[in-house]
């Protein structure tokens, strides 16, 4: 038997950054072992069993793409599958599906526990092991040294977390689960920059005692799109939400007692999220709203909790228990869990490079909700690119990352490390510059290959990759060396410019009035391209225009992104900045001027001056002054 | 090493001998310098102290007042100091010679301006106005240089950019958040109302933006008519030289000859141009196209004609000034009351024209506020910015996705963001400061 106790990378924590973490190192052939407190919660979701929705589903189809779980574990246990924005553009789709908890857990333990290459060891990480100028490994609370070249932690909101609830005070990770004190301890003692932040949760309540007649219901799509790009069908049986709404009664309760809130009484130091605000949040700063929606939400097809999606709370529990009952089909619930507020340690996220690592030890790596996000997604796409880099470290390579054009990945990681958070982050759409490109129908072409080069993607998914691609090409191909003259086209009753111009099918597509159907009729030949490439195609030819026009900025960004500036450089030496930007400067370290151009507070002169510094420090360090 | 920026000299006020010169240092160096070579060290900041000057050998090259600013309370954000010298010719090379020795070397045209933007001073359009304001040779100039060194241009750019932003709100909130109740999912009638009256907004600037930018740059003024009318001799009464050839032979003219004047506190550039007539002789009918090309041109045109002959007025348009010339030869009585009666040649009457002039662009002028465009680069700034309202317009109309929308407004926004000098650190500010020429 191998050694239990020497691993090329250690991943601390089995949420979904450490899920994700563990398997991506493992993936790529490194030893790896995933410790954590308790195997039984390894995939377990604290908060809103949902996957997926805008920016966030993005994510999850780059994870997918890259050969990471969440898609394919969603996949196995989604109950109401939601293609949100279906109204709009495909590149603002957003795959959502509500999430059968249990499923989801045991999917995700069976995929890591069989996993290859992945050691599961039960155990509480208490302090790392630094040898030298580089971690070692860990120490757990049984007592164990774990050595490792790269240590990956993705320990949630665990960090010294604090549940409030009125006046209860509980440390806890989550609810019922002890929160992570002395690694927290370890990294306060790296001197790290550090700070709280708060997020919450509503109550749960008991399915049976909801009348559900009363309520209107969300059903799930009719034909449910599965996440992952290996999977064409989704088994799961579809289960619908229900819709009802907060009223002033339950408002008026509210305000009475928005003294006893955790949130409100001034407990909690930590700042929560603005785009997920407490129901007492929304009722102080919305006054005028007399009502707020909520969705309730099956937590599984087998379980009777339903999860109250818009009510998240701090308040004291028999406050709880009075304005929920105000609400519209809840008259009678019974109330299985009470709603909290968590308070947590973060690490400022600038404290990292761009490959997730610690910049103060080597080795190190951060992912997950400890770098200030929020949600799964954001979690499962760190742990990602950390255990990826971890792996790389450990081997002597240098990072590897993806950018802003690339992936929202990459979006996500370098807001973190360059922007910093002051709130919980989460991704949306408008994040990213290169929103068109960056769909959640492309992500296998825009990061697969790149997937297959970093040693992430097996084989299956590498097979099925190649497939798709000389399927595309070879529909792309067809669609374009089909062509007609505009007066053919204007027979069709096809609006375009009478130039005599022959155009290709695919030039035609592009046209936002003729569609994908229109094109077929018009060239029988294309009719045998399977509907799947055809679909693709379509969504490739209807945002060509702008992509092109884009092609630019893509251009400037990379070479901006090309143009790196030394880890060592002085910028007390470099003139024409203020001090707050020199201050900024000098903690995030930019690794390139790109990177220097999306500091917060940046102007347009402080940038020209680092360009004029970094353009003439060749030639100058040769003519040496005198 | 580590390797600082340099400091930087410059004679900051006009060429010697002057009564004074102002010699103005900025960068890092400048206390070292204050140092080694002022009698007086450390200066009182932001005091005028008495000091000597010293060559670099220690003799006294001159006194005068000093004035220490630190940064980044400076005008460039850098420590700076202001020498003020007596203002002959060789004081101002020693003094120069001296300062250069102690660290300095001689700025580059505009670069204590670019400096001031670098460090985030001023905004583009700001940096642009202290250019305009040190080439200003009318009042008219002047006045508008000042308002947008006030930030007019800034203001009204940045205005605009925000209702975008507003707009991007909107749009990217029912992109974002499609199941919640609160977030506006039918943005489309009011981002389109806000579209459509920042697009009117840009329309109206554009045209208005016309005369700001001919307050910059100079209204053009043409002199046409037929041959033998006068107009050289005009031209050359205004200018108050001989800069073009008059002679009695009918068809003189040929090429455009350009007059830079100030009138009345307006630049102008006034143009004589070829007699206008059918003609078989190639080089002549060349002239009669670029004069008529010349009239389209022109913010105003001056129709002169041969008070014997009677005016022919096809050509004439509204607001054009009709003069007839030759008063000195004609009857009094057969002048019309309808025009301006000049002689060119006696000078009699040309205060007249000049004042008809003044007085035409004083109209034109008249409810010009605040400047809005007084650049070319302003102008196709806005005009690319429009193209993008114009297409988010018609997205929004075909009821084709958010998403095109909303890129298009965001692409809208960047014209904006490029006028300010808040975009894209590289290729804007490349372009900018390769053509940002100033004397300071
Ligand atoms: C109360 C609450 C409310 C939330 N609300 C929302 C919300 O509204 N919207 C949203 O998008 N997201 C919400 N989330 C966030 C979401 O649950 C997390 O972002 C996501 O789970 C983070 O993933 P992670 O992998 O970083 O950490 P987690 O999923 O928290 O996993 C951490 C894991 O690390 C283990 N661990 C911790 N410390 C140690 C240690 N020292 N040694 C060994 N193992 C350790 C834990 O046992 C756990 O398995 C909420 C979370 C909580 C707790
Ligand atoms: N007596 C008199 N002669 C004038 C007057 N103005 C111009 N002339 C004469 O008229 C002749 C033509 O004058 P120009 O100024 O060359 O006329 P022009 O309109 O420029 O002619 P082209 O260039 O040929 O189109 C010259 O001999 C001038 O001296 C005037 O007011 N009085
Ligand atoms: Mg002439």
């Amino acid at each position: 038997m191998q050694d239990q106790t020497k691993f090329d990378v250690i991943v601390v924590g089995g949420g979904h950054a450490g899920c994700e973490a563990a398997s991506a190192a493992a993936r790529m052939g490194a030893r790896t072992a995933l410790i954590t407190h308790k195997i039984a919660t390894i995939g377990e979701m604290s908060c809103n069993p949902a996957i997926g929705g805008l920016g966030k589903g993005h994510l999850v189809r780059e994870i997918d793409a890259l050969d990471g779980l969440m898609g394919r574990i969603a996949d196995r246990s989604g109950i109401q599958f939601r293609m949100l924005n279906r109204s709009k553009g495909p590149a603002v789709w957003g795959p959502r599906a509500q999430i059968d908890r249990k499923l989801y857990r045991e999917a995700m333990q069976e995929e890591i526990l069989n996993h290859e290459n992945l050691t599961i060891i039960q155990d509480g990480v208490e302090d790392l092991i630094v040898s030298g100028e580089r971690v070692g490994g860990v120490i757990g609370e049984s007592g164990t040294s774990y050595a490792a070249s790269a240590v990956v932690i993705t320990t949630g909101t665990f960090l010294k977390g604090i549940i409030h609830r009125g006046a209860e005070r509980i440390p806890a990770g989550r609810v019922g689960e002890k929160p992570a004190i002395g690694l927290s301890d370890r990294l306060y003692a790296l001197d790290l920059p550090m700070g709280r932040l708060k997020t919450g949760t509503p109550a749960r309540l008991n399915g049976k005692t909801i009348n559900w007649d009363l309520l209107e219901k969300q059903p799930a799509d009719d034909e449910p799109i599965p996440f992952s790009y290996l999977m064409d069908r989704i088994e799961v049986p579809q289960v619908s939400c229900g819709i009802t709404f907060t009223n002033p009664e339950a408002h008026e309760i509210i305000s009475d007692n928005i003294a006893q809130s955790a949130v409100y009484s001034g407990a909690i130091a930590g700042r929560g999220p603005r785009y997920c605000p407490s129901i007492e949040d929304k009722i102080h700063r919305f006054a005028e709203k007399t009502r707020h929606q909520i969705f309730l939400e099956p937590e599984g097809l087998d379980d009777d909790t339903v999860y109250p999606n818009g009510i998240s709370t701090s308040l004291p529990r028999e406050v709880q228990d009075a304005f929920i009952r105000k609400i519209e089909g809840l008259e009678t619930v019974e109330i299985l869990e009470y709603g909290y507020a968590i308070e947590y340690d973060y690490v400022d996220p600038r404290a990292l490079d761009a490959g997730l690592q610690v910049k103060a030890l080597s080795g190190l790596y951060l992912a997950g909700q400890i770098n200030g996000t929020t949600g799964y997604e954001e979690a499962g796409a760190q742990g990602l690119v950390a255990g990826m880099n971890a792996v790389r470290s450990a081997s002597g390579e240098p990072h590897e990352t993806f950018d802003r054009a690339e992936a929202y990945i990459g979006v996500l990681i370098d807001d973190l490390v360059t922007r910093g958070v002051t709130e919980p982050y989460r991704m949306f759409t408008s994040r990213a510059e290169y929103r068109l490109s960056l769909r959640s129908d492309n992500a296998d072409q825009r990061l697969t290959e790149r997937g297959i080069a970093l040693g992430l993607v097996g084989e299956t998914r590498a097979e099925m990759f190649h497939v798709k691609q000389t399927a595309l090409n070879a529909g792309r191909d067809a669609l374009r060396s089909q062509t007609m003259t505009p007066n053919e086209a204007q027979k069709l009753g096809w609006k375009v410019n009478q130039d005599g111009q022959r155009r290709s099918a695919w030039e035609y597509l592009a046209y936002p009035s003729i569609d994908m159907a229109a094109i077929v009729l018009a060239f029988p030949d294309l009719a045998n391209l399977s509907p799947a490439i055809k679909a693709q195609l379509e969504i490739e030819a209807m945002y060509a225009g702008y992509i092109e026009r884009q092609k630019d900025d893509v251009e400037a960004l990379r070479r901006e992104e090309a143009l790196r500036l030394p880890a060592d450089l002085d910028y007390a030496a470099v003139g024409g900045l203020t001090n707050e930007v020199r201050a900024k400067l000098d903690m995030i370290r930019p690794a390139t001027l790109g990177q220097a151009g999306r500091i917060e507070g940046m102007t347009p002169g402080a940038l020209t001056a680092l360009l004029a510094y970094v353009r003439r420090r060749p030639s100058r360090k040769q003519s040496a002054h005198a | 090493m580590a390797i600082r920026r340099d400091t930087i000299c410059a004679l900051a006020s006009g060429l010697p001998p002057s009564a004074i010169s102002v010699i103005r240092i900025s960068g890092p160096a400048t206390t070292s310098i204050i140092q080694s070579r002022l009698s007086v060290s450390p200066l009182k900041p932001r005091h005028a102290s008495l000091v000597d000057l010293r060559s670099r050998s220690g003799s006294v090259i001159d006194s005068g007042l000093a004035i220490y600013m630190p940064g980044p309370a400076s005008y460039t954000g850098e420590d700076t100091l202001e020498i003020s010298l007596h203002g002959g010719r060789m004081i101002t090379e020693l003094a120069l010679e001296s300062i250069m020795s102690a660290g300095a070397r001689l700025a580059e045209p505009g670069e204590f301006t670019r400096r001031a933007f670098e460090a985030g001073k001023l905004d583009l359009t700001r940096a642009e106005a202290v250019a305009d304001l040190i080439d200003a040779e009318s009042e008219a100039q002047l006045s508008q240089a000042l308002k947008q060194m006030d930030g007019a241009l800034e203001d009204l750019y940045s205005g605009w950019r925000a209702d975008l932003t507003e707009m991007l709100a909107l749009l990217e909130a029912s992109i974002d958040f499609p199941d919640e109740e609160d977030a506006p999912d039918r943005v489309d009638a009011p981002v389109l109302e806000k579209l459509n009256t920042l697009r009117s907004d840009l329309i109206d600037a554009l045209a208005d933006g016309n005369i700001t930018e001919r307050i910059r740059d100079g209204f053009k003024v043409a002199i046409l008519g037929k041959p033998n009318a006068g107009k050289s001799t005009l031209l050359n009464q205004l200018a108050k030289r001989e800069a073009a050839i008059v002679t009695d032979i009918p068809g003189t003219t040929r090429d455009v000859v350009e007059v830079r004047l100030v009138l009345g506190g307006y630049l102008v550039w006034i143009s004589d141009t070829a007699g206008l007539r059918e003609t078989v002789d190639v080089v002549e009918a060349e002239g009669v196209r670029r004069a008529l090309k010349v009239a389209d041109e022109a913010d105003l045109r001056l129709w002169i004609h041969d008070a014997r002959e009677p005016i022919e007025s096809d050509r004439v348009q509204p607001g054009d000034l009709v003069v007839s010339n030759k008063s000195d030869l004609a009857d009094p009585e057969s002048v019309s009351r309808e025009t301006l009666s000049i002689s060119a040649k006696t000078g009699f009457g040309i205060d007249l024209i000049e004042a008809a002039i003044v007085e035409r662009l004083g109209a034109l002028t008249k409810n010009v506020g605040a400047p809005i465009i007084t650049r070319a680069r302003h102008r196709q700034g806005l005009e690319r910015a429009l193209t993008q309202l114009e297409a988010a317009i018609d997205h929004l109309k075909a009821g084709i996705g958010s998403e095109f929308v909303s890129e298009d407004v965001r692409l809208a926004s960047r014209e904006l963001g490029t006028l300010t000098g808040h975009v894209d650190p590289e290729s804007v500010l490349g372009a900018v400061f390769s053509s940002f020429c100033i004397g300071k």
